[in-house]
């Protein structure tokens, strides 16, 4: 029995890991920035704007990693799905661009999947390999020119627009993370991704079309670089090759700092919002704080690393 | 009906390329009725198992269930059809709660979005750990905070929520110590007394003289006979198993 309460300590402090250092950081901020307006309603919302496609890449990444697989190529999707909207949208109307964007997404998920649950190839050397191939793919479409987005009711949408004053970016935000959270949580899929990522023998002989919730968790995690993708060249009036690009190591690590296991099984979509949210924050700090480029990155990469040990501290047992 | 047999093996025979994996097997086994497989390693007993839980298919002879020939494709095929099997590594989702790997595969599901039916699910799965008297703290205890004789108590809970007509255990206290074995093999008594098939492999001679009923011997992959367990001793059945008069 004692066991049994000290590893449920164990949990809740993995689990309230993600809650202590976002408390921890906001009010480090909070103090040291105060005169450089880090509280201001406006820097605020900023760092939930910014973060809003990180923490939608963050989302699809929870299911990867829940399932036992990993995507390294969602970054490099972002850009591909980011530059076939905005081509498309210079000569077709609003949903057609936003299909190919979405759909793009979807089919380089699915190609990656199928590599995986079908070939039986390990999701880190396929995606690996993707996220170069398409990174160079995403430069050659247009030859490394930037495409810019004219359609207004697009950049509304998915970019500046509001409705009833709340930014499109954070409506965006919510209804990924709710949608994601339901799915994890609450349907048999999520059992399912789960189950495989836990034990996939066991899956197996329970019915679970294991390879299925293979090629599923990485066409989530295609779709939803897509939508952050579209949610970028909402933003930003414009596609190009380099978007996404630095997005990797920031999502990862929100990912696992928000509680979900490198090795599958376990994890948490709201933890995954937090995760991220903590990473723009600490971007948006480091930035007020007027540290060089340099030095904000020899930050950013120790406090993640020290995030990390600390929220995989109690797994390895 | 109590008179049929619930398993019929009728000339089983397995071969995996040029190697005979069992040959000539048949046995037939009634509702209620413990019987015990054994033999050396290497014998064929989980291959056996894996035959007529539809893993691999036989290379020729017939599997009848409750009388009807059945030709599984594969494990949920035969699950679908009552045959359960408790694996020698129990297939327990690890990190997942306990409810979640007794409806492992079959989750229960409510309302207009089929969204998990946890409620449900969580009580059911603790009347049947009451039922069975499975001790762990509650229904919703990760696995992975269970001593082995809990976890074994689960993986043949779940196998006898699930199974209609036959139960394959697969070495079901291998792991355990004397207290925990004790409690597995009254489990094993209560499926006994819900009228279900029950075959089981086990190293234990002891066990074995405990549960079953009747007794298989298999060597290299022959069968070498079947005995009532009331009129043989170990001494017999050890000289079946190694062959030495």
């Amino acid at each position: 029995m004692s066991r049994v309460s000290s590893r449920l300590q164990g949990l809740d402090f993995q689990q309230a890991v993600v809650y202590f250092g976002f408390l921890a950081i906001f009010l480090f901020f909070a103090v040291t920035l105060y005169d450089d307006g880090f509280l201001t309603q406006r820097n605020l919302t900023n760092i939930v704007l910014q973060t809003a496609p990180a923490t939608i890449m963050a989302v699809g990444l929870v299911f990867a990693l829940s399932a036992g697989e990993i995507d390294l190529s969602f970054g490099s999707i972002v850009a591909v799905s980011a530059l076939s909207c905005a081509v498309a949208l210079q000569s077709f109307p609003l949903p057609v661009g936003v299909l190919v964007g979405l759909g793009v997404g979807v089919a380089i998920g699915a190609f990656n999947g199928v590599l995986v649950a079908y070939f039986k190839l390990p999701s880190f050397l396929v995606t690996l390999a993707t996220m170069g191939l398409f990174a160079g793919i995403a430069r050659s479409m247009t030859n490394l020119r930037s495409v810019p987005v004219m359609n207004d009711t697009f950049t509304g949408l998915f970019g500046s627009g509001k409705l009833f004053s709340i930014p499109s970016l954070v409506i965006w935000t919510v209804i990924g993370v709710a949608v994601g959270h339901l799915i994890y949580r609450h349907t048999r899929f999520g059992a399912h991704v789960l189950a495989t990522g836990d034990n996939p023998r066991a899956a197996q002989v329970s019915g679970i079309k294991v390879a299925r919730v293979r090629l599923y968790v990485l066409m989530i995690c295609g779709g939803c670089a897509g939508l952050a993708g579209l949610l970028y060249a909402g933003r930003l009036q414009a596609a190009k090759y380099t978007l996404g690009e630095s997005d990797l190591m920031t999502v990862i690590a929100a990912v696992i700092v928000g509680g979900t296991a490198l090795n599958g099984g376990k994890g948490s979509v709201v933890g995954a919002l937090l995760g991220s949210l903590l990473m723009g924050m600490l971007n948006n700090g480091l930035i007020l704080m007027n540290l060089k480029v340099s030095d904000q990155m020899i930050v950013r990469g120790l406090i993640i690393l020290i995030a990390v040990a600390v929220s995989l501290r109690d797994t390895s047992r | 009906m109590s008179d049929q047999d619930v398993l019929s093996l009728t000339n089983i025979h397995k071969a995996f390329g040029g190697v005979v994996a069992i040959e000539d097997f048949s046995l037939n086994l009634k509702a209620g009725e413990v019987v015990a497989l054994v033999g050396d390693n290497g014998a064929g007993k989980s291959t056996l198992i894996k035959i007529i839980s539809g893993v691999y298919s036989p290379t020729s002879g017939d599997i009848l269930l409750d009388g009807q020939k059945t030709d599984f494709r594969d494990a949920s095929a035969a699950r679908a059809n009552g045959v359960e099997v408790v694996y020698q590594d129990l297939a327990l989702a690890d990190q997942q709660p306990v409810y979640m790997n007794m409806f492992l595969g079959r989750e229960l599901t409510k309302g207009p979005l089929n969204l998990l039916d946890k409620a449900r699910m969580r009580q059911e799965t603790q009347e049947l750990v009451d039922e069975l008297d499975v001790r762990i703290p509650s229904a919703s205890s990760t696995i992975s905070d269970l001593s082995g004789g809990q976890r074994q108590g689960i993986a043949i809970a779940r196998a006898t929520h699930w199974a209609s007509k036959l139960v394959l255990l697969d070495e079901p206290t291998a792991a355990l110590g004397v207290a925990e074995t004790a409690r597995v093999e009254a489990l094993i008594e209560q499926l006994k007394a819900k009228d279900l098939a029950i075959l089981i492999i086990s190293h234990s001679l002891d066990q074995v003289f405990r549960l079953s009923d009747r007794i298989c011997v298999l060597r290299r992959g022959k069968q070498i006979g079947v005995r009532e367990t009331k009129s043989t001793d170990k001494n017999e059945i050890v000289s079946m198993i190694t062959g030495v008069a």
